[in-house]
């Protein structure tokens, strides 16, 4: 009796423990990437849910967070080489698109990179890379309209683009005002979803006023 | 009972301390190491991983690693990195820490690759390692007035000519450059000549996603060019539908462009107009003109993408045009020349790419042209009243000439890809050309059949190291000849953005049709190109430096005898160099020529240096967007020696220099403005443009009278040409629809 009480209490641990340690690696992992200061604290962050997600294999969050932080290493290092951080960040990007297919959060990151690789030469690239990023936004508004990140992301790039190409403050504000309505509805899946944007469409919508 | 549970609940504490302490004791074993590549570099920021744990690291700027890991016993280590193909290695774990050393092997990969690239410049950006100049570049390039061959002549290896249209590459005439459109050939790309005052393009910039100019050693897929292929690819569907406008005291334009919702299709028409007669009123003019020159052109095009991520496209355009001009007659001065000119030009183009399945991908172009000239020239007096002089070298400059020139062809491109990122390529095309002329009551016919297969390999034998090999086999029915030019080249990496590339090839072009109007008993000129050159390219900064020697045979002469025995030379090094990092918002090049080139062609008596070629060509290309300005400012500026000049008069005795010279050098200031507005619901860009601003004082060769006593020099008809325009566009952006439906 005693003997299977403790098998079957190994067993269960051994089953909260499975669970929980993917759950205490996300947990680390988004507390690494909440406390990271610097560039190569970010490429840690993003190194370690990139570990995660190859150990998992079918969990699509971790890819989705080692490719949203890897590209926020491309802002953090003034000096990165944008492109071969946006290579990467793709690269991540399929990953998670094959385990969660017609995902709006992950169709936002396609437009997050592929603004950031039109910065490196607005004048030229725009054509390119701009177009890509609405291909992306437009997918990403299919998927789900209701992801505050859609608006606040749309009105991030249009904030910076030239009233002459369809831009400017009053265009990005109402983008803004949309996201922020989203977001006081919005209720992520998990604690692990994506959750983030919603200080930083106030803020600009701050600028846009 | 209680103590019963509390003794199991014991038990089970201990358990559990047992097997967390164990974990204690084991402790973490450090694992550390190097990551190199093949070639021995190290390998920054590749990932290294415990195999099905999280456990793992990321190599430093060294190459070097180091983490901690509690995974015991036997374990696969994977080293990854994009790019690269994944390595693993089998380990055991035990207490000792572990050092470890890796070596990945790059893939290849067409980001990565080299690219095969002597003697050409690619604009666009399909391959980002060859990008040297964007589609947007043509239209902020100062006083270019958005020519497409206006801006190539800022690029090295092209001449500062003048004095006619066309690109005269490295020591080769302007008819040695061929326009190519989605594959095709085109057989009239610039507006009619007229003597001494080169034309424009007939196409707009904005056609086009990208331009190839190259200036040598290019790819079996074109021909009938001695020294350069100016390849333009026309833009798939559009990202919006536009209605726009285009407003100035030279043009007036309209235009429409219909993207469908679905975005897989689209339609466009556009109408332009240009009187030049309110401008000359306005700035004088050196000649007088008796017909203000006058254009009408409109265009229409349509695009389909197809299912498997193929496209059709289709463009057409229509136009006529006419000047006439009156200008001092140079062996009496008291006599006019009274050139007149018509022309129609009618062109279409449809093609069609295709993704067949099985690495299979098929390049179809089809197009059609038709050009019509009338052109005439009187000699006329003070009055402007025909008159006979009685001098035969004066009234034998009288003439009518009628010309018809159509061209028809289709050309299929057929690519597989093999293994890994090699591609084979061939195909073959036909052209149907058909000349007429009428000159004065002489009538002369010239069609041709002529047919062409090509085939092409682009083998990469590692990231490192490509070789494009080819072959074309040329056969024209009129001159009843054929040919077999091989092409080679190759490029070899260096490091990081730098490369080597070697060039080859032979190229072969028909005599022009004036001369085989004489007779067709000719056979085709030929030029050998030797290409090397060095790249070293960054994101946003390009340096390129190349060398070359051609070799030119079988050359036209017209005397003694109408044959191929002409023969000549080029060698010559180019420098370029683009920056768009180094000052913030600035962007701007440099390229320098240096061409050492003689020829024995037509009825040079020798060896000569031709009169459109300079030792020394260079141009400074500055542009910068003032964003809080909405404003972007442009200055080009370019310079090249001298040219030399010669009288080559015939004496009865053959043809001899009479007299010669070279030109002052060539120094020319282009500016333009372009101010970006909203004017209601319109974008509205307004455009500046002057070229020549100091107004320095340009020669692009000399005339001579009959008997070689008097001179004119060859100037532009008005030293500099000021442009003022706004051009407007309403839009519907429908790339906006999908998120504004939610709004």
């Amino acid at each position: 009796m005693k003997q299977l009480l403790i098998v079957i209490s190994m067993f269960f641990c051994g089953m909260v423990s499975a669970q929980s340690k993917y759950d205490a690696a996300m947990a680390r992992g988004l507390e690494q990437f909440k406390t990271a200061k610097t560039a190569d604290d970010m490429s840690a962050a993003s190194a370690f849910f990139e570990r995660v997600a190859d150990a998992e294999k079918d969990k699509w969050l971790p890819y989705y967070y080692a490719a949203y932080t890897n590209h926020l290493v491309g802002w953090m290092n003034p000096k990165a080489d944008k492109d071969k951080v946006a290579e990467k960040s793709k690269d991540l990007i399929a990953k998670a698109e094959v385990i969660e297919h017609n995902n709006s959060e992950i169709f936002c990151l396609r437009q997050m990179v592929a603004i950031q690789q039109m910065t490196v030469d607005p004048m030229a690239r725009w054509q390119t890379y701009g177009s890509e990023g609405t291909r992306a936004l437009e997918s990403t508004t299919k998927a789900d309209p209701n992801n505050p990140r859609i608006y606040f992301l749309n009105g991030q790039t249009l904030m910076n683009t030239p009233e002459a190409f369809g831009g400017g403050k009053a265009v990005a504000k109402k983008l803004f005002e949309k996201s922020l309505e989203l977001y006081k509805i919005f209720q992520p899946a998990s604690p692990f979803h994506p959750n983030w944007g919603k200080e930083e469409a106030e803020k600009l919508l701050a600028q846009c006023q | 009972m209680f103590y019963q549970i509390e003794m199991k609940m014991k038990n089970l504490l201990i358990l559990l301390i047992t097997i967390v302490s164990a974990g204690m004791v084991n402790a973490q074993i450090k694992v550390a190491g190097t990551v190199k590549d093949n070639r021995g570099h190290w390998v920054i920021g590749a990932s290294i991983q415990v195999k099905g744990s999280y456990d793992g690291g990321v190599s430093d700027s060294t190459g070097h690693f180091s983490f901690k890991t509690f995974e015991k016993g036997v374990q696969v280590i994977t080293v990854s990195n994009v790019g690269y193909k994944t390595a693993e290695q089998n380990v055991t774990i035990g207490s000792d820490a572990l050092e470890m050393a890796f070596v990945i092997k790059e893939e290849i990969s067409e980001l990565k690759a080299v690219t095969v690239t002597a003697g050409s410049f690619e604009a666009g950006d399909k391959k980002r390692a060859a990008t040297v100049l964007s589609s947007l570049d043509v239209v902020t390039t100062g006083g270019a007035n958005a020519d497409i061959s206006a801006v190539v002549k800022t690029l090295p290896g092209a001449q500062q000519v003048g004095e006619q249209e066309g690109l005269f590459v490295r020591g080769g005439a302007g008819y040695e450059t061929k326009q190519f459109i989605d594959g095709t050939m085109v057989n009239n790309p610039y507006f009619s000549s007229v003597p001494d005052l080169a034309q424009r393009g007939r196409f707009s910039p904005f056609l086009f996603k990208g331009t190839v100019f190259s200036t040598g050693g290019y790819s079996a897929l074109y021909g009938q060019a001695l020294s350069s292929a100016l390849i333009l690819e026309s833009v798939d569907v559009p990202e919006r539908s536009e209605a726009s406008a285009s407003i100035s005291p030279i043009f007036l334009g309209a235009g429409l462009q219909e993207v469908a919702k679905d975005k897989k299709s689209s339609w466009g028409m556009q109408y332009n107009y240009t009187n030049v007669a309110a401008y000359f009123a306005l700035v004088p003019q050196s000649i007088d003109y008796f017909k203000v020159p006058e254009y009408h052109a409109a265009d229409a095009n349509f695009r389909i993408k197809t299912k498997k991520s193929g496209i059709i496209k289709y463009y057409t355009t229509f136009s006529t045009n006419q000047l006439g001009i009156r200008r001092p007659n140079i062996d009496d001065p008291s006599l006019k020349n009274a050139f007149a000119l018509q022309n129609t030009n009618w062109y279409q183009n449809l093609s069609w790419r295709e993704n067949i399945g099985n690495g299979w991908k098929m390049n179809l172009g089809l197009s059609y042209s038709t050009d019509k000239n009338t052109i005439s020239n009187e000699i006329q007096n003070q009055n402007n009243q025909h008159i006979v002089s009685g001098l035969v070298w004066i009234d034998s400059t009288n003439f009518n000439l009628k010309t018809r020139g159509d061209l028809s062809q289709i050309k299929a491109v057929f690519d597989k890809r093999l293994s890994g990122i090699s591609v084979i390529r061939f195909g073959g095309e036909y052209q149907y050309s058909y000349n007429r002329s009428q000159y004065n009551t002489y009538n002369a016919l010239l069609p041709d059949h002529f047919k062409a297969l090509f085939s092409e390999a682009d083998l990469y034998i590692t990231n490192d190291l490509a070789a494009k090999v080819g072959a074309r086999f040329e056969q024209s029915s009129l001159i009843s000849k054929t040919n077999i030019a091989p092409r080679l080249s190759l490029a070899y990496k260096t490091g990081q953005g730098g490369q080597m590339s070697i060039a080859f090839g032979t190229f072969y072009q028909k005599p022009e049709n004036t001369y085989l109007y004489a007779t067709t008993r000719f056979g085709y000129t030929k030029a050998t190109h030797y290409i090397i050159n060095y790249i070293k390219n960054t994101t946003l900064q390009t340096f390129r430096v190349e060398a070359f020697y051609k070799k030119y045979d079988d050359l036209v002469k017209t005397y003694p005898a109408f044959n191929n025995s002409g023969s000549g030379y080029a060698k010559g090094i180019e420098l370029y160099w683009r920056d768009k990092k180094t000052i913030q918002g600035l962007d701007y090049w440099i390229s320098y020529s240096y061409l050492d080139t003689k020829r024995d062609y037509l009825n040079y008596p020798q060896q000569l240096q031709p009169n459109f070629a300079a030792d020394h060509t260079a141009s400074l290309v500055m542009k910068r967007f003032v964003s809080s300005w909405n404003t972007g400012f442009n200055f080009t500026y370019s310079y090249a020696t001298g040219r030399p000049y010669y009288n080559i008069m015939n004496k009865g005795t053959g043809y001899t220099i009479g007299d010669q010279g070279k030109t002052i050098d060539y120094n020319s200031l282009g500016f333009s403005m372009n101010y970006l507005a909203s004017l209601g619901k319109a974008y509205a860009v307004f455009v500046a443009s002057v070229t020549n601003v100091f107004n320095s004082n340009q020669v692009f060769g000399y005339n001579y009278s009959h008997d070689g006593t008097r001179k004119e020099a060859v100037t532009p008809a008005a030293p500099r040409f000021i442009f003022l325009g706004v051009f407007l566009s309403w839009g519907v952006d429908r790339r906006q629809d999908a998120i504004n439906n939610n709004l």
